[in-house]
């Protein structure tokens, strides 16, 4: 979207990530998603009298490998205590990061070719989850609240970007590829529907070229698409407020996704007094330069890193592939594209079933060995297995596992013998004659005619390119 | 009453039994609870049962502990499993903890026996007991007078017999002081010795727990079984407890102790003598005497009336009436946390969270909360430079005897002043003891304080006993 | 030095730290701290530029534990605590905004 009047949207992300650990960031609860309610909590994670926290190390571990592959400074930092009430805080104050995060700078390259700096990603203590009573579901109107501490003191990870975002369309590239990097640091699964990933976005709108404007938070934003409508109707608004001789005021927007608009949340003037002092039963965090290195060499190729050696090795790709690949990179699936790749298989083909074949049953990739994977392909490459049917050995593979050659015999994949194919084309031709006629002269699209009424006849038991050798064979 | 050394050693050669010397701490509990107001929470059933056990590990010839059959009271702040605890105020009324504090189990373990829970100051806020919800604590040398706090439920119970020995927690005196009013022996130990996890914070950065006892080695051997690294408490030293009986005769030969000018000032003139009486004793003892001034603690009661306030005002956000402890409803949550708070904490605990809240908020932060912890430094680095020139120091550990009820209750700042001499050490993080030694006006106890960088306890101890022994030949 | 306390500064402070005052509480206090604070205006006048501040008396870093599970409490001991609770959760009246 292009804003009128010559106005440019300045935008900035802050992202939340639950880190997957297996306990929480300061006690030994279980970080898991979809317990009855307060079953995971304990004297400290429920904020009881006399408890005290102990920091995880993995949280520690994973928050650096968010750094190092943010290209962000580690170093020395403190825990501090961000104090307001809410029910769903059980000391009624959040740990958190505040003056000294542990990683501090960094950029995201994005695909678009641009860099989005980053500020910092620090560490903090997540929140319990609040569930209201009443007719809407909603906080507004509901007469009571109910509050489950399962998720209070999961370990988090805020990233937060410089306004250095100029559309949507970016934004949405940048949520994107710092997805991809969280779930190859293995320091989220990126599930915004669970809550694993959550965006605010700070929006403000200024003549290019002019000082940044007043700027709004948005909240609330559960998915992408979200978060690109949102940014879109909120830069909207600000400049026909503008337009009109209005001022933006510094506030907490909230997203209603339903209504697909941001209505006001809470004005900055309201805002808390947080009172943010060091945490005195935390000590402080200085990484060596050992334990750094530890992360460092820990850590496996970015999704940008993994998408260039696939990019590299296919032959003038198309952008429909380029879109696939990374569908293929950001699932985890191209350690089966560059088996295939290996094998000698097209890489076209190989990105192709792994991007809609695989990625549609993304849950059960544990039952598919890359050979199995491999071998389907070569069979389809060979002819003995049509496109139709090497889709349904993948999908068979992937729900119950097994031998591709054996699937395909128990599905009945034999194929049709050459004389029957033979028979089959001679009567088409003698059916289409027009066709045919054009096909001869040298229109080589008329092929994939032939193939489609020859897929009809046949239920999909042929093979493409044997329907073209016979195609050819009678030119 | 016999001392827990004693006891140990008696119920371990089967001259008594953890039963009979329990029968005869309930006796002393009941002889006085009512007119003292010691204990908040007596289970005799528990106590009797926990008896029988270490009663049964010595007829089956097991070893039943270093403080096997020795009855303890616990202050209210030491949470124990399915024990109400309540840190003295109306907010955690009836609250049982379902866990039990890191010291409770080691006691346990090392075979002493919780007779009950004592009184303190709400929060462990004020220096006299008065300030409890559940009525003041009578010193039980004049019951006209406090026992010190906010540990004075602790301290009366020792000094009451009720118990020979007792834990309290000190965050800028509270053993220390109590201890010096009621004539005994309390111990303010290294930051970061005893695990603070299970005791209900008041200030995190301040708050140590320690013992009280009749005797510097009771005293010791409670040290010793609280002390060492706990991986449940993040600040928790990371070595072992200290061994502190077997060195308890080392003496005082060839160590130079400073009596601290800054410690003496200001206190009343038999105080005054007494410090000084000591420094003579350790002198004779072998000890070179120096006057030394460190001119920082003057500004430590500043300091301390600002971190300790900052940090409770937040420790005690958690008792909103959400999750445990009482509620006052009312129409939206805000209101009821409001409703409950303005009912559930007294009026000293209102005044230091306003206190805190005030100093961390903005625009007040860098004059007050940010200074204080700079002056912090300073008393650190100035202890650090004293403890090159002399191994322990000397001073008052109270300004004045124990005092009348309701003396300073109308003025804070007054009652503030009682910890003058205490709130240093706990900014320096290091350790002091506070033994009797004297008496003053109306023949009550004068205590006198020794202090010592961090995890120099046993030197402390040392020192104290030879005071004891000073005390007993004259 | 700090501007001396204010009646008003009590009443703001009171109402972030959840608590609600009475006019002759508010007087009380607004003079009980005042003389405090005062007090503590011996340590705001200081030039203490050049001091670091220090928030643990030791300088103990990295304390960190394993990622091992512990287990938790049992639910039932958890809602025994609370003063409501409701279908495994604990219960409090209508929240009147979203957390900020």
């Amino acid at each position: 979207m292009t804003l009128p009047n010559g106005w440019e949207m300045v935008v900035g992300l802050e992202v939340h990530t639950e880190l997957r650990t297996t306990t929480k960031m300061f006690c030994g609860c279980a970080n898991a998603f979809g317990a009855a309610p307060n079953t995971h909590v304990c004297p400290v994670c429920l904020g009881l009298p006399g408890s005290l926290p102990v920091l995880n190390v993995r949280a520690v571990d994973l928050a650096m490998a968010i750094g190092v592959a943010l290209h962000s400074r580690i170093g020395f930092s403190t825990f501090h205590r961000k104090n307001y009430f809410y029910p769903d805080m059980p000391k009624d104050f959040q740990i958190s990061q505040y003056d000294l995060p542990i990683n501090s700078g960094g950029y995201l390259a994005l695909l678009d070719g641009s860099r989005i700096s980053i500020e910092r990603a620090h560490l903090e203590e997540d929140t319990g989850k609040t569930t209201h009573l009443g007719a809407s579901g909603r906080i507004h109107g509901a007469e009571r609240s109910l509050v489950d501490y399962n998720r209070s003191g999961v370990p988090l990870v805020e990233i937060v970007s410089g306004p250095d975002i100029r559309s949507s369309t970016q934004a949405r590239l940048y949520a994107s590829e710092l997805r991809g990097i969280l779930i190859a640091t293995g320091a989220s699964d990126g599930r915004m529907e669970e809550g694993s990933m959550r965006i605010d976005a700070n929006v403000s709108v200024r003549k290019s070229g002019d000082p940044f404007g007043t700027r709004c938070e948005i909240k609330n934003l559960n998915s992408l698409r979200s978060l690109v409508r949102a940014i879109d109707f909120e830069a909207l608004r600000q400049t026909e407020l503008l337009d009109d001789g209005g001022v933006v005021r510094q506030e907490t927007r909230h997203w209603d996704d339903a209504v697909g608009a941001t209505s006001t949340m809470r004005v900055k003037e309201e805002a808390e007094d947080y009172r943010y002092f060091r945490e005195p039963d935390l000590v402080d965090l200085d990484p060596d330069s050992a334990w750094q290195e530890r992360i460092r060499t820990s850590l496996g190729p970015m999704p940008a890193e993994r998408r260039g050696a696939l990019l590299d090795r296919l032959h003038e790709p198309t952008s429909a592939q380029r879109d696939a690949l990374e569908v293929v990179v950001d699932l985890s699936l191209d350690a089966y594209v560059a088996a295939a790749l290996d094998a000698g298989l097209d890489g076209a083909l190989a990105i192709a079933r792994a991007a809609n074949e695989l990625a549609g049953d993304i849950e059960h990739l544990g039952n598919l060995t890359s050979e199995a994977f491999v071998t389907t392909l070569s069979l389809e490459s060979s002819g003995a297995l049509s496109a139709t049917q090497a889709k349904t050995v993948l999908t068979e593979l992937l729900a119950n596992g097994g031998d591709p050659a054996s699937i395909a015999r128990a599905k009945g994949f034999e194929q049709l013998s050459s004389d029957s194919l033979g028979a089959t084309v001679a009567t088409l031709i003698d059916e289409h004659p027009d066709e045919w006629a054009r096909y001869r002269d040298g229109d080589d699209k008329l092929a994939q005619f032939f193939i489609g009424q020859v897929m009809r006849l046949t239920s999909g038991q042929a093979n493409g390119k044997a329907v073209i050798a016979e195609l050819q064979s009678r030119r | 009453m016999k001392s827990a050394v004693e006891i140990v050693r008696d119920i371990k050669q089967g001259a008594t039994t953890a039963s009979a010397e329990l029968e005869r701490s309930l006796e002393a509990i009941h002889a006085r609870n009512e007119e003292l107001n010691v204990f908040v929470h007596v289970d005799e059933t528990a106590a009797r049962e926990t008896a029988a056990r270490i009663d049964e590990r010595v007829v089956q010839g097991e070893d039943p502990g270093a403080l096997a059959g020795v009855p303890i009271a616990l202050k209210d702040n030491l949470c124990r499993i399915g024990v109400p605890t309540t840190a003295g105020s109306r907010i955690l009324e009836g609250w049982k903890p379902p866990y039990s504090a890191t010291v409770v189990d080691l006691l346990l373990a090392a075979g002493a026996v919780p007779v009950g829970t004592t009184n303190m100051d709400e929060f462990a806020m004020g220096s006299s007991t008065e300030t409890s919800y559940y009525g003041p604590t009578r010193n039980p040398l004049d019951p006209s007078r406090v026992p010190g706090g906010s540990s004075g439920g602790s301290a009366a119970a020792v000094a009451a017999g009720m118990t020979p020995i007792s834990l309290g927690s000190d965050t800028g005196g509270s053993i220390r002081q109590p201890a010096a009013l009621c004539g005994i022996v309390g111990v303010k130990p290294t930051y970061g010795l005893v695990s603070r996890y299970g005791l209900i914070a008041f200030a995190s950065s301040l708050d140590q727990i320690g013992p009280f006892a009749t005797n510097v080695t009771d005293a010791a051997l409670v040290l010793e079984t609280i002390a060492g690294h706990d991986p449940r408490d993040s600040t928790s030293l990371p070595e072992p407890a200290p061994s502190l009986v077997s060195v308890i005769e080392s003496g005082v030969a060839g160590k130079r102790v400073a009596l601290v000018r800054e410690l003496v000032d200001g206190a009343d003139a038999d105080v005054v003598d007494a410090v000084q009486r000591a420094a003579d004793a350790l002198r004779e003892a072998g000890a070179t005497i120096v006057e030394l001034s460190i001119p920082e603690c003057r500004l430590g009661l500043s300091a301390y009336y600002l971190i300790a306030p900052a940090e409770a005002s937040s420790n005690l956000a958690r008792y909103d009436g959400v999750r445990y402890g009482l509620r006052v409803d009312a129409e939206d949550v805000s209101a009821m946390n409001e409703a409950t708070r303005t009912l559930g904490f007294g009026a000293e605990v209102k005044r230091r969270i306003m206190l805190g809240t005030y100093a961390l908020s903005a625009g007040y932060y860098d004059a007050y909360y940010g200074q204080a912890l700079k002056v912090r430094t300073q008393m650190i680095d100035a202890f650090r430079s004293a403890y090159r020139e002399a191994d322990v120091l000397l001073g008052a550990t109270a300004p004045s005897v124990a005092f009348k009820f309701g003396e300073k209750m109308s003025n804070p700042l007054a009652m503030y002043l009682s910890d003058v001499f205490t709130i240093p050490t706990n900014l320096a993080g290091d350790a002091a003891i506070s033994v009797p030694f004297g008496t003053g006006e109306a023949g009550l106890p004068i205590g006198v304080q020794l202090l010592g960088p961090g995890r120099s306890e046993a030197q402390l101890f040392a020192a104290g006993r030879v005071l004891e022994l000073a005390r007993e030949s004259s | 030095m700090a501007t001396p306390l204010r009646r008003e500064d009590v009443a703001k402070v009171a109402k972030l730290a959840r608590l609600s005052l009475s006019e002759e509480e508010l007087d009380t206090f607004t003079e009980q701290l005042g003389q405090i604070l005062e007090h503590a205006n011996d340590i705001a006048a200081l030039n203490l530029d050049d001091i670091v501040a220090t928030a643990h008396p030791f300088g103990l870093i990295n304390v960190v534990r394993d990622d091992i599970l512990v287990p938790c409490l049992p639910v039932d001991d958890v809602l025994g605590m609370a003063p409501d609770a409701e279908d495994g959760r604990f219960a409090v009246p209508r929240i009147m905004g979203e957390a900020p």
